[in-house]
């Protein structure tokens, strides 16, 4: 059973779609730092990976799922919260280039501490091992974790939404992501806003992880870190000033690279990296700002 | 050129001279460690050539060095001996085979055309958008080489190419580097980019343009990382796995521990982000420290330096150079003027 055009089959949209919900949600997490700190996070993937451990090793001391999900958004909000602490806080007044550097090394970092303490080979995380069996739908076969990445993401988007759009602090941060300095003066308390976006980001992360580790059970230093590189580039794709921007960002490359990675050849699909990043550079050129925003130029605070 | 300018070129010239007779001096096995500090050198003054003068960041350099290994490497690989390690190279460069020195010339070439080809789009960017874009430009050639056997070796080493790369060669290639790097900042052309770097608006309204300045930086530090690159192959066998985001997080962090600012900072950086890279790797094998073993384990080597590079981002942004070049203490003092600008 296919879908019309491309020849894809229901199968290969239903993996893209979750892909690019997944991505959608690692994208606004980027984005929503990104907003009040005018800081890429390139250690986000980091995040992930932390998160993904703490599920792996759940499953292998043998803690419920339930227990290993919440290990997994304990460890990543308290690293996310103690990456606020000692780096995001001391480098706020830096330019964007120098925060990159240094997120930058900060992924190293956490990565080479996961080398050391839980080896190069990797843990599988059994536990939601059942989540890669397929469903049955009117004879199309549908993995559990794509479905369940389409909907938890549309959940999680919808909450931030409202979050952003009905809670003082979201308008607080949608403030504060337009104009930091002014936002402080009409009395939006910086730390607070700071500290939100960074919990939610955290949040995300950790439940992108929980997502991540269902697609893909065998958990290494490395795990989230390809997906990382692409998210940040559909990012950018996006529009990084408005958090939907960057959502719909992440979401279109997700699902391009789903679609493509489906639908292409083994010796063509390979060259997949190529051809998205050679699509966000073009996308880049024409508009600099991002391709979802309202032509709002990139204020760099000073 | 004044005489009080001089100790700008000779201090980084002199530092790299002396690593290069300390590592004649040594065993063979350590040797290896000068030969690559020499090469990093090449590589971070390439870098500082472009982030250095325009401010703006890349993280695309590591592809300029990746294609001038491969051009140095496909080139120098012995015939007889291509069809074993390169199954599926074209046929026009399966006979075709240049010397050391020509091999070298090229990878210079060929990095400093492509980083032109490349700037001309690109070099419109700024921030973080150039960022993301330069970081493009470092996947998709490292994509396209990797699976594209009909220019090299694909996910094979490179080996079997001469290792003509001692003591001397990298010394010699490092400090053409240098001499480049200084030439280029005391030009013209690199005063201008300077300026921009400073105050874009003032600058423009100077009359600089600064696309021009910045396309002519990136396509000079792209012909200096391709030299670096063939430098590197003719040292050891290379593979497309170590010219990723690994030696693109090395080098970075060497300009930014130095200081990214000034020439020296650059090679400063590199020699001592190097010499700490090669006692902790060899730490990590275990090695005798005046009768004391030390057997650190693998991956200790990134952590001491991330968190290095993370400490100096936090506490001393400008780098251990401050962003001072080597000068005579005589002649009219501007730091007060530095001093001035940093506390606005």
């Amino acid at each position: 059973m296919t879908v019309a055009f491309l020849n894809l089959s229901w199968q290969t949209f239903a993996e893209a779609l979750s892909l690019g919900g997944i991505y959608a949600l690692m994208a606004v997490g980027i984005g929503l730092v990104f907003g009040v700190l005018r800081l890429v996070n390139f250690a986000y993937g980091q995040l992930i990976m932390a998160g993904a451990y703490a599920i792996a090793y759940a499953s292998v001391w043998g803690w419920p799922t339930w227990a290993g999900i919440l290990l997994c958004v304990g460890v990543v909000l308290a690293l996310s919260m103690l990456m606020d602490w000692l780096v995001f806080r001391p480098l706020r007044t830096h330019s964007p280039a120098v925060m990159l550097v240094a997120t930058f090394a900060i992924a190293f970092l956490l990565q080479s501490i996961a080398i050391l303490a839980f080896g190069q080979l990797g843990t599988v995380a059994s536990s939601i091992g059942s989540l890669n069996r397929p469903w049955d739908i009117d004879g199309v076969l549908i993995r559990k974790i794509a479905i369940v990445s389409i909907v938890v993401a549309a959940v999680c988007l919808a909450l931030l939404q409202l979050l952003l759009t009905r809670t003082s602090l979201g308008l607080h941060m949608r403030a504060a992501a337009m104009d930091f300095r002014t936002s402080r003066m009409l009395g939006v308390r910086a730390n607070r806003v700071v500290g939100g976006a960074v919990l939610v980001s955290g949040l995300f992360a950790a439940v992108s992880a929980f997502m991540l580790t269902g697609r893909n059970p065998q958990v290494t230093p490395i795990f989230g870190l390809d997906d990382t590189i692409i998210v940040l580039a559909g990012v950018v794709l996006g529009g990084l000033t408005r958090p939907i921007a960057a959502t719909l960002g992440g979401f279109t490359i997700g699902f391009a690279s789903g679609i493509l990675g489906g639908a292409l050849p083994t010796n063509q699909s390979q060259y997949l990296p190529s051809f998205l990043f050679g699509a966000v550079i073009v996308v880049l050129l024409i508009r600099p700002s991002g391709l979802f925003t309202r032509g709002d130029a990139l204020v760099e605070r000073l | 050129m004044s005489l009080r300018r001089l100790p700008e070129l000779l201090g980084p010239a002199l530092l790299v001279l002396a690593a290069a007779l300390l590592g004649l001096g040594v065993s063979a096995s350590l040797q290896t460690y000068f030969l690559d500090t020499l090469v990093k050198v090449s590589i971070v003054v390439a870098l500082y050539l472009f982030i250095g003068n325009s401010g703006v960041l890349s993280f695309g350099h590591i592809a300029f060095v990746a294609l001038g290994v491969w051009t140095a490497g496909v080139l120098t690989v012995p015939e007889g001996q291509k069809d074993a390690i390169m199954p599926g190279l074209a046929h026009y460069l399966l006979h075709t085979n240049v010397g050391n020195i020509a091999s070298l010339a090229l990878a210079a070439g060929v990095g400093l055309v492509f980083a032109f080809v490349v700037g001309l789009p690109l070099m419109r960017l700024s921030g973080l958008a150039a960022g993301i874009a330069t970081f493009g430009v470092l996947e998709i050639v490292n994509n396209v080489l990797r699976y594209w056997q009909s220019v090299g070796p694909g996910l094979n080493a490179f080996s079997s190419v001469p290792q003509s790369t001692g003591i001397w060669q990298a010394a010699i290639g490092a400090l053409i580097c240098i001499v480049v790097a200084y030439a280029y900042q005391r030009s013209r052309f690199g005063r201008q980019l300077r300026a921009a770097r400073e105050d874009p608006a003032a600058a423009s309204a100077a009359g600089i343009s600064i696309y021009r300045q910045r396309l002519l930086a990136f396509a000079l530090s792209g012909g200096l990382a391709g030299l670096a690159g063939g430098l590197y192959v003719h040292l050891l066998p290379i593979e497309i796995d170590s010219l990723y985001l690994d030696l693109t997080f090395i080098t970075l962090a060497m300009l930014v521990v130095g200081g990214s600012g000034s020439l020296l900072g650059a090679v400063v950086g590199a020699l001592a982000i190097s010499g700490l890279d090669s006692f902790l790797s060899a730490s990590e094998n275990g090695v005798d420290v005046f009768g004391l073993q030390i057997d650190l384990p693998t991956g200790t080597t990134v952590i001491v330096i991330g968190t290095l590079m993370a400490v100096i981002l936090v506490l001393r942004p400008s780098g251990l150079s401050g962003g001072r070049e080597l000068s005579l203490p005589r002649g009219r003092d501007l730091s007060h003027l530095r001093k001035a600008r940093a506390s606005t």
